[in-house]
């Protein structure tokens, strides 16, 4: 048993929902206890769709467990073929669904559907959401597109000339991250190299689009979590080669423009000459010189936190100090991004892990999910989210890609605007105790009357920082402690650190304000 | 306001017509109880012993709450857990004892059964009191169900009070009389009713559950308790097991409810007519006052309600009454006919009540009856505005403090502003 509050990802039959709720005439009926239709809300309110997920739940309860649960599943998926005429059928069970051993595969197939029915096998108890959702994607995509497939060993025959080159953009699913705006910022770069779109999937796919993937020239896998295995059939089955390259960041963006433009035969300068992105500039003006080496953290799916990395440290000039994912899955393609910032991956979905190490790090910027977000809130260090699991205002109403060069710019304010935030905070702070600013002088903004009652003390990183880590003889003298409180809270933690392990090595104590300087000497800044 | 009396006669012999239906239920399980009753008793921790899915719904559930430190977790089984039933055993064993090492403010510790751990048969009643005999005298362990197939959304607040009260300190014999009121009630609803409460003169009067896992009430057979919530089935009969005997009263939503629910008990207390009407009176008043904002707003609106929580029942009778709604149907997870009487016997005749759900089919009689306001869970909210429906979303509706009177504003502005908004968008 493993203890948890917070899980990165759902169970694997919430992938496959992804997956159905992605497309449009295709349901999935699940054999799964009453309260499971909890994962309804996920789509309707965190995504905000106006329609219910194309789910049926066989929502079996205690007095049904004696025997006929099995009729109840195959009323379920009748009731539900009759209802919505899909034109093609997922059926499986959730976790408890899997242990009462009902079969929804032949039980499915003896109702004997005019669609094609497809079985899932999602080991509940071993995986997790994101490869549910590759599992559902890639037994769609060889249930539907395996009756067109040339025969074993055939070459794929060459593309006639003067067709412009095509492609399948797979990947992109319900309730991913920025998903919807991705595919329009591929869309249009695909669009600019002249390459034809054949299928977008499963994101608002037909079944029948499904067939017609091997129509495809070749592939572009947005998101290999989720994608990756299906593309790897496709390849095998019909030789289409895929585009590894995920285009997130000006220099990934470029480096799959290459990729895509070697693939279709066709001429990249105009496509790379595109100015739409603003980041190179932004990033050399001189306002953006204070981002020089931040210490920044990174944590989320494998596809989004190595993406950051490269930003980060390529884009951004910030240095990595962390790097890891939860997607155990593409545990290897992390530990090989790490290693070119010199770092140990941390491959894990345990958040207590994830919070020791961002507190043991102290780094002036985190970058990672919904939970990062929450960490580096307790810890006072500034925040921004690059992956899921997100909540609902990560399903933004504007346009905000993660991909192409849009992407880049959203990705270039995103990130650092709560650097700057934490900058004016730090400005109010340290003018406190000015006339003007004083804890009883209301926000300007309200006017002169408007009073506030005094503001709570700010948190200090340090103090939220597991005390053990902290030498417990040490004592800072009380100058020390308010030259201290100068410096931005954002970096204060690291200060604390920084001038404690000094001062432990060199067995100074109390630390003065000299020691203080004295460190920030020896580490610089 | 004085509907009670006259209704006492056809109290349980409701016959209304109900339409009971199967099919896919579009509702929680009991285990969201855990979100405000984890909040109710302060040092008191929720281990679900379920799977992923479990934990999946429980952070869904729980939105930003789950970063504060709360007193609930999951012990996920794993497949080696499945393995052998003795492993399991010795697995949960070892979370236990880890989770009070790191809790040790943590004096009750509820073993919530789910779906995965009823369906493999782990015994966490077994559990409980090995792990109870384990930890005692610090930490009391005790277990309840909150899975899908067994508990319906509140019915989990119903399974968890009704494993407390076994535990409940017997009252000496010879003490006076206690009115016991059973039912999670926000801090807030509670000191009003006990305020309430001592102004008539009821000296001897405990909740269920306390804030405190040692400030637990006594019980007794001169307990008499009054139900503040309509889903306490199991509760119900564990107190009267201890020998206490209940209240019949409408529950305690709107003005009508309200001053029924505290007559009944100043009339079991054989409280003076007249000190009651000044103990209830400026409340009352108040009330009246809330009420009226909103009353434009709902007055003569068609409202339909999908099951949810078994609030239904007494709030589409405030709705009715007291807002002069009309209700098109009224849906409820489980009808309990004899607490549900007084409430039920308030209802206008004619109209349509369901118990169950087949979540197709009334949706199909939801959108043909067009009503002006619809209140649903949020899976189907969303999905009916976009029809073009207002709805209220009914999770809310345990969330929020909305008995008594100082409350009873709250609960109609709760209906009142989906239907305000719809009027002001123009967009």
């Amino acid at each position: 048993m493993h203890l948890t509050v917070w899980t990165y990802e759902g169970p694997p039959h919430i992938g496959a929902m992804r997956v159905a709720t992605a497309m449009r005439d295709v349901h999935y009926v699940l054999h799964a206890p009453q309260g499971d239709t909890y994962a309804d809300l996920l789509f309707t309110m965190i995504e905000r769709r106006g329609e219910r997920p194309p789910v049926t739940y066989t929502t079996f309860q205690a007095r049904d467990l004696g025997g006929d649960t099995a009729d109840l599943f195959q009323r379920a998926a009748h009731e539900a073929f009759e209802r919505f005429k899909p034109a093609a059928m997922l059926v499986g069970a959730s976790c408890t669904g899997e242990l009462i051993q009902d079969d929804p595969a032949g039980l499915a197939r003896a109702l004997g559907l005019p669609i094609p029915v497809i079985p899932l096998e999602l080991p509940s108890y071993q995986r997790k959401e994101n490869w549910g959702a590759a599992e559902t994607f890639y037994q769609l995509v060889r249930h539907l597109a395996s009756p067109h497939a040339p025969k074993p060993g055939a070459p794929r025959p060459p593309r006639p000339a003067g067709r412009p080159a095509s492609c399948n953009i797979l990947g992109p699913t319900a309730l991913g991250f920025r998903h919807r705006d991705d595919v329009r910022a591929v869309t249009e770069l695909l669009d600019e190299l002249g390459v034809v779109i054949n299928v977008v999937a499963p994101w608002q796919a037909a079944a029948a689009d499904l067939a017609r993937l091997g129509e495809a020239d070749f592939n572009v896998v947005l998101y290999p979590e989720i994608a990756g295995q299906a593309a790897q059939w496709l390849k095998r089955q019909f030789g289409q080669p895929m585009v590894a390259t995920v285009p997130i960041g000006v220099g990934a963006t470029r480096d799959f423009i290459v990729e895509v433009a070697r693939l279709a035969e066709v001429d990249a300068s105009l496509a790379l000459a595109d100015s739409a992105s603003r980041l190179p500039w932004y990033s050399r003006s001189v306002d953006s010189t204070y981002l020089t080496r931040k210490r920044v953290f990174i944590f989320g799916d494998a596809t989004h936190a190595i993406a950051a990395g490269r930003i980060a440290s390529e884009e951004l000039g910030f240095t990595v100090v962390g790097l890891g994912s939860y997607s155990r899955e593409r545990a290897r393609d992390m530990r090989e991004a790490a290693a070119r910032y010199g770092l140990e991956a941390l491959i894990t979905d345990d958040y207590l892990e994830v919070e020791a190490a961002c507190a043991a790090l102290q780094p002036e910027l985190v970058l990672g999910t919904q939970m990062e977000r929450h960490i580096a809130k307790r810890l006072g260090i500034p925040c921004a989210v690059i992956s899921a699991p997100v909540h609902v205002q990560d399903f933004p109403a504007r346009y905000s890609p993660q991909m192409g060069f849009e992407g880049a710019n959203v990705i270039f304010d995103s990130w650092v605007h709560p650097l700057m935030m934490g900058l004016e905070e730090h400005l109010l702070g340290m003018f406190r105790d000015d006339f003007e600013f004083h804890d009883g002088a209301g926000a300007s903004h309200l006017g002169h009357g408007a009073t506030t009652p005094p503001a709570a003390p700010v948190p200090e990183a340090a103090a939220a920082a597991p005390a053990a880590d902290r030498p417990i003889l040490l004592s800072w003298a009380a100058e020390a402690e308010l030259e201290l409180k100068k410096i931005p809270f954002f970096v204060r933690g690291k200060a604390r650190r920084n001038t404690e392990t000094f001062a432990g090595e060199r067995g100074i104590n109390p630390i003065t304000v000299e020691t203080l300087y004295d460190a920030k000497a020896h580490f610089g800044r | 306001m004085n509907a009670l009396a006259p209704l006492a006669a056809v109290q349980g012999c409701d016959e209304r017509p109900v339409l009971r239906e199967r099919g896919q239920r579009e509702v929680f399980c009991g285990l969201t109880g855990i979100m405000w009753l984890h909040r109710k008793i302060q040092d008191a921790f929720f281990l679900i012993v379920g799977s992923r899915t479990c934990a999946h719904l429980m952070q869904s559930a729980a939105g930003v709450m789950i970063f504060a430190e709360p007193r609930f977790a999951t012990a996920i089984i794993e497949e080696k857990d499945l393995a052998g039933l003795a492993d399991a055993n010795a697995e949960l064993d070892a979370v236990v004892a880890r989770l009070l090492a790191r809790r040790p403010e943590i004096r009750l510790l509820f073993l919530v059964g789910s779906c995965p751990s009823e369906v493999i048969k782990l015994d966490l009643s077994r559990a409980a009191q090995r792990l109870s005999q384990r930890f005692t005298p610090q930490v009391r362990v005790l277990n309840y169900s909150g899975s899908g197939i067994e508990t319906t959304f509140t019915q989990g607040e119903d399974a968890c009070l009704a494993a407390l009260v076994p535990t409940l300190a017997e009252r000496p014999s010879g003490a006076a009389r206690q009115l016991l009121v059973a039912g999670v009630l926000a801090d807030a609803v509670e000191d009003q009713f006990r305020r309430l409460f001592a102004a008539m003169g009821i000296a001897e009067i405990g909740f269920l559950p306390a804030r405190r896992a040692g400030a637990m009430p006594e019980i007794g057979p001169d307990t008499l308790y009054l139900l503040a919530q309509p889903f306490l089935t199991e509760t119900a009969r564990a107190l009267e097991r201890r020998g206490a005997t209940r209240l019949p009263a409408p529950f305690p939503l709107g003005i009508e409810g309200t001053t029924a629910w505290l007559r009944a008990a100043a009339e079991a207390f054989a409280i003076c007519p007249a000190r009651f009407e000044a103990a209830i009176t400026p409340g009352r008043e108040r009330a009246r006052r809330a009420l009226d904002h909103s009353r434009g707003s709902l007055a003569g609106r068609r409202v339909f309600f999908f099951p949810d929580s078994q609030l239904e029942i007494p709030i589409a009778r405030f709705l009715s009454r007291e807002m002069g709604m009309e209700l098109v149907e009224v849906g409820t997870p489980y009808l309990h006919r004899d607490h549900l009487a007084a409430d039920l016997a308030m209802l206008p005749a004619g109209i349509q009540l369901s118990e169950g759900q087949d979540v197709d089919r009334q949706l199909g009689r939801c959108i043909a009856a067009a009503p002006d306001l619809t209140v649903c869970g949020l899976g189907l909210a969303n999905p009916l505005e976009a029809l073009g429906l207002t709805t209220k979303w009914a999770i809310e509706l345990v969330f929020t403090p909305i008995q008594g009177f100082e409350q009873a504003g709250d609960l109609a502005e709760l209906f009142a502003r989906p239907l305000i908004r719809r009027a002001a968008l123009e967009v």
